[in-house]
């Protein structure tokens, strides 16, 4: 008997202890580093970081055109992203799914390669604007490179995270408080301006924070876009004070970092203490309002929208497609000069690039792997756990995803910059570092999917297989993940694809020999080969692509939701 | 005040007819109530009538105007109908005054007017002094008074309710009802009231609208339904009636006719003109039956006798039709047990018609 009982409690404990050391390894240790190294650098209390990074001016530009892009960035998203989730969500509008599944797509897109696509779109050197004898002079400044450019893709990028958080909180929006107000008197847009969106606004304020804070912590799009007019913003700051200095300068980088990080959560809390005044909770399981009749402007709604579809995604890609197939800068694309040596030189002559195909690819398998199999028992424990103490944990995942990847960066460089200690291991300089920071930086994009499907599980179900005498360990293989596995496979998949590309962190971490795709698009892109950058772009996009339609076929067994380009 | 017409109006959503060729006449000033079982397309009609459903065919007019037919539909904002929902559907983020008044506010009309107005109306739902109060720091029947004020403010001439008291307790229910009638009365507004309780439909409409399956059933007084149900379903609906086979054995005279139920022959009301016939039905009530020794009486089992203080409830299986089964009641001291033998006799009954269908004296 009290043995039985020791052997049940000895499984949750060792589950519990595990997913306590792996949420420790990658989300408080490196954390921690970070705050010990500006407090305390070298171990000993001084305050000499924070001043020499309080002193200088660059400290203070950066930070103040953070705050411009970021903010600058996130009104538009939210503008565009609110708009077309009233649209899609209220109105008779035709082919929405298609249009959902467009609209989004940018989000599934590295940012670098948006800035590439835009870039390739409208410098001098368009192949596009050359089709029509409209580029302008060789030597002209892109438009682009400038605080308007940076904004407008940074819009572009984060308007559809914030159109699928609005879109989520008006498909709960119960049709009857609608319906009131119009038996009450009002047309729809009074509706929509005195009931819809002020009851949207605690969405709205999520998705704004959401967008802050991803604008705030990018580095693609200011890399590709505000480098070259020399316009730094924080995290490209650190990219250059690190590329000319290295670890040398770590103290001052932590410091800037720790700045970001602050923006980043005043953000949230802004919105936490906005939300807070503003709780309109709505519980109710009615359906969503009748869509509004759009009458005669529907044909113009829709034609709208499908050209908003071609500027923010069709033309950017096929402008990046043009690029990849001109065989050098300024030429212009005809039939005969149409080539793939671009695709030949990147995929099998450049060594770094092949390297960097290479590292990507495993490090996406590698961490979507890693990540499915621990978000199955942390989800457990989180969704289904009885402990006080979970939602710290699921804080503590959070965490490092939602603070820039800047942060992260830093915060493992610190840690590992030295050997690990008893073992002597190196992680610095090598591909290794990158994996532990796609490690801690994923992981919770895998977490979140597999909690929703947690919650749709009716937890009976591994209550009968304890009645049947299976220990947690037992349960978990043989009843737990079958069921929760499509959703956290899903989840990996959606890793696979973010990291494939992934840029801000492996920019401040690799190393020769540890390139990754983002990196080496990078160097292409800084060096002038925008040819190369493009070529690597338009194959990583296609993987991206045909992920997502493998994807599809999980999407019955999905909780709804955990497909962002799925309506 | 308006009068509302629904003419022949059927609802279709993709293949499936959730209000089939309804026609309903509400006269000025009626209260009328829509009773049914669930699903049977209550919520429906009502939203047809509202406008945020468009009908599949037919035609609705209030006050005389054609306000949805197969080639259209007024838009809601502009029918001047109240609704009051079963969720209440209170707006979170405006205070209780804001949301009585917010039909006004669209309406732009002057600010000292509407205040008086949302005063006057708090008062007549006797909420004064709550109007800064938000919904959510008010209990279930506040809830539903502010959504009554609410709609009323604005003084429409047609209000529907779709399953008003649905969410609240017994003794609010009961006090809730006496107020609906009272206004009723007080302002003469033409209503449609949505239910599914017998009991409320009853005590607060002039006529009772029943449905089945997307149709009309019958449309009548509740006394009417009560002692004349038009059809099958509707004499099984109301006040669980039973349901017997009987024949018909002479014409009808001042109302009356006689018929053979279970072998015995009786006398039972029944509409003008009815006429000899075999495989007719009649629908009497547990009030109908009684025990009884003599020879007018028929034999049989007691299947149940559940005691309900005061009274059992005894359910029956005559011996003459095995597969059937009469409820009645008998008060204390109660002498039947279950698997007892016993004789029982109908006293009177109602002679359900032979077309079945609803007499439409709408007029
Ligand atoms: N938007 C819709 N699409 C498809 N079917 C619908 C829709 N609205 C209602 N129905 C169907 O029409 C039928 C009637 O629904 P309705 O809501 O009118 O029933 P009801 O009489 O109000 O029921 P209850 O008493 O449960 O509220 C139901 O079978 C319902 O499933
Ligand atoms: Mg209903």
């Amino acid at each position: 008997m009290s043995a039985r009982i020791r052997e049940s409690r000895g499984q949750e404990m060792v589950l519990t202890a595990v997913v306590a050391v792996v949420i420790v390894l990658l989300s408080l240790l490196p954390m921690l580093c970070l705050i010990k190294e500006i407090v305390a650098p070298g171990g000993v209390l001084s305050t000499v970081a924070v001043e020499a990074g309080l002193r200088s001016p660059a400290t203070w530009i950066a930070t103040w055109h953070t705050l411009v892009v970021g903010i600058g960035g996130t009104l538009l998203a939210v503008l565009s992203g609110t708009l077309v989730a009233v649209l899609v969500s209220l109105t008779d509008m035709r082919g929405r799914s298609a249009l959902v599944l467009c609209y989004v797509m940018p989000l599934m897109i590295a940012p670098q390669v948006t800035a590439l696509a835009w870039l390739q779109l409208f410098g001098p050197a368009s192949p596009f604007l050359k089709l029509f004898g409209a580029a302008p002079p060789l030597g002209t400044k892109n438009p682009l490179y400038s605080t308007s450019g940076i904004i407008l893709l940074l819009g572009v990028q984060y308007g559809p995270l914030v159109f699928l958080l609005v879109r989520a909180g008006l498909r709960k929006l119960p049709r009857e408080l609608v319906e009131a107000a119009r038996a009450g008197g009002a047309n729809w847009f009074t509706v929509l301006v005195t009931i819809v969106l002020p009851l949207m606004t605690p969405s709205i304020m999520t998705a704004a924070a959401l967008a802050f804070v991803s604008c705030v912590g990018n580095f693609g799009i200011p890399a590709f876009l505000g480098i070259p007019a020399n316009y730094l913003v924080l995290p490209t700051l650190i990219y250059q004070k690190l590329a000319g200095g290295g670890p040398a300068v770590l103290g001052e980088t932590a410091f800037l970092s720790v700045l970001i990080g602050i923006i980043a959560m005043a953000g949230i809390l802004a919105q936490e203490v906005t939300s807070r005044r503003r709780d309109y909770r709505i519980s109710s399981t009615s359906l969503p309002a009748e869509p509004y009749e759009l009458g005669r402007w529907r044909q113009i709604v829709q034609a709208g929208m499908w050209l908003l579809i071609m500027l923010v995604l069709v033309l950017p890609l096929f402008g990046l497609v043009l690029t990849s197939l001109v065989p050098g800068y300024g030429i212009a694309l005809t039939a005969k000069t149409a080539t793939l040596d671009n695709y030949r030189f990147v995929l099998f002559e450049h060594d770094a690039a092949n390297r960097a195909f290479f590292n990507s690819f495993w490090l996406s398998i590698a961490a979507a792997f890693f990540a499915v199999i621990v978000a199955v028992p942390v989800g457990y424990l989180i969704a289904w756990g009885k402990q006080r103490w979970v939602r710290l944990l699921n804080l503590s995942v959070e965490l490092p995803y939602a603070l820039p990847g800047v942060v992260l960066a830093i915060a493992s460089l610190l840690l590992f910059l030295r050997p690990i200690p008893l073992t002597g291991i190196q992680l610095y300089n090598t591909v290794w570092i990158i994996l532990y920071a796609y490690l801690a930086r994923f992981l919770v994009l895998a977490l979140r999917p597999t909690i929703s499907g947690y919650h749709q599980i009716d937890r009976a179900l591994e209550e009968a297989a304890q009645v049947a005498g299976a220990g947690l360990f037992t349960r978990m293989r043989t009843i737990v993940f079958p069921l929760v596995a499509p959703a956290a496979i899903a989840g990996g998949l959606l890793i696979f694809m973010t990291a494939l590309s992934e840029l801000t962190v492996s920019a401040l971490l690799w190393s020769s020999g540890s390139e990754t795709i983002g990196v080496v698009m990078f160097s292409f892109e800084q060096g002038g080969d925008s040819n190369y950058a493009a070529a690597m772009s338009v194959i990583t996009v296609a993987v991206t692509f045909m992920l997502m339609l493998v994807t599809n076929l999980l999407a019955p067994h999905l909780p709804s939701g955990v497909l962002p380009w799925r309506d | 005040m308006a009068r509302l017409t629904l003419d022949h109006v059927t609802k279709s959503f993709a293949d499936f007819d959730a209000v089939k060729d309804v026609s309903i006449d509400v006269g000025d000033g009626e209260f009328l109530a829509v009773l049914g079982p669930s699903g049977c397309g209550k919520t429906t009609l009502l939203r047809l009538v509202a406008g945020f459903e468009k009908v599949t065919s037919g035609e609705i007019r209030i006050g005389g105007d054609v306000v949805s037919n197969s080639g259209g539909s007024v838009a809601p904002e502009k029918r001047r109908v109240g609704i009051v929902f079963q969720n209440y559907a209170l707006w979170p983020h405006m205070s209780v005054a804001e949301n009585i008044g917010y039909s006004l506010k669209v309406a732009r009309l002057d600010k000292a007017v509407a205040r008086q107005k949302v005063e006057d109306a708090l008062a007549l739902v006797n909420l004064q002094g709550l109007g800064e109060r938000r919904p959510a720091n008010l209990s279930g029947g506040q809830r539903q008074r502010v959504a009554l004020a609410r709609c009323l403010v604005a003084a429409p001439s047609l209000v529907l309710f779709d399953e008003p008291l649905a969410n609240l307790d017994v003794h609010l229910r009961a006090s809730m009802e006496d107020e609906f009638a009272a206004f009723h009365k007080r302002t003469g507004t033409t209503i449609v009231y949505i239910t599914h309780d017998q009991a409320e439909a009853m005590a607060l409409a002039d006529r009772i609208a029943v449905m089945d399956h997307g149709r009309l059933a019958q449309l009548a007084t509740p006394r009417e339904l009560y002692h004349e149900p038009a059809n099958e379903m509707v004499a099984s609906f109301i006040s669980q009636g039973i349901l017997l086979p009987a024949d018909v054995l002479t014409g009808e005279e001042g109302g009356h006719c006689k018929v053979r139920v279970l072998g015995r022959e009786l006398v039972v009301r029944c509409r003008p003109g009815e006429r000899p016939r075999a495989a007719a039905r009649l629908c009497c009530r547990s009030a109908d039956i009684e025990i009884s020794a003599d020879a007018s009486g028929f034999d049989g089992l007691v299947k149940r006798a559940v005691y309900q203080g005061g009274a059992a409830r005894i359910e029956f299986v005559p011996a003459a039709g095995p597969d059937l089964t009469l409820h009645f009641e008998q008060p204390d001291p109660v002498v039947l047990e279950s698997g007892a033998q016993a004789r029982l006799r109908i006293k009177s009954g109602w002679l359900i018609p032979a077309t079945g269908t609803a007499r439409d004296d709408a007029g």
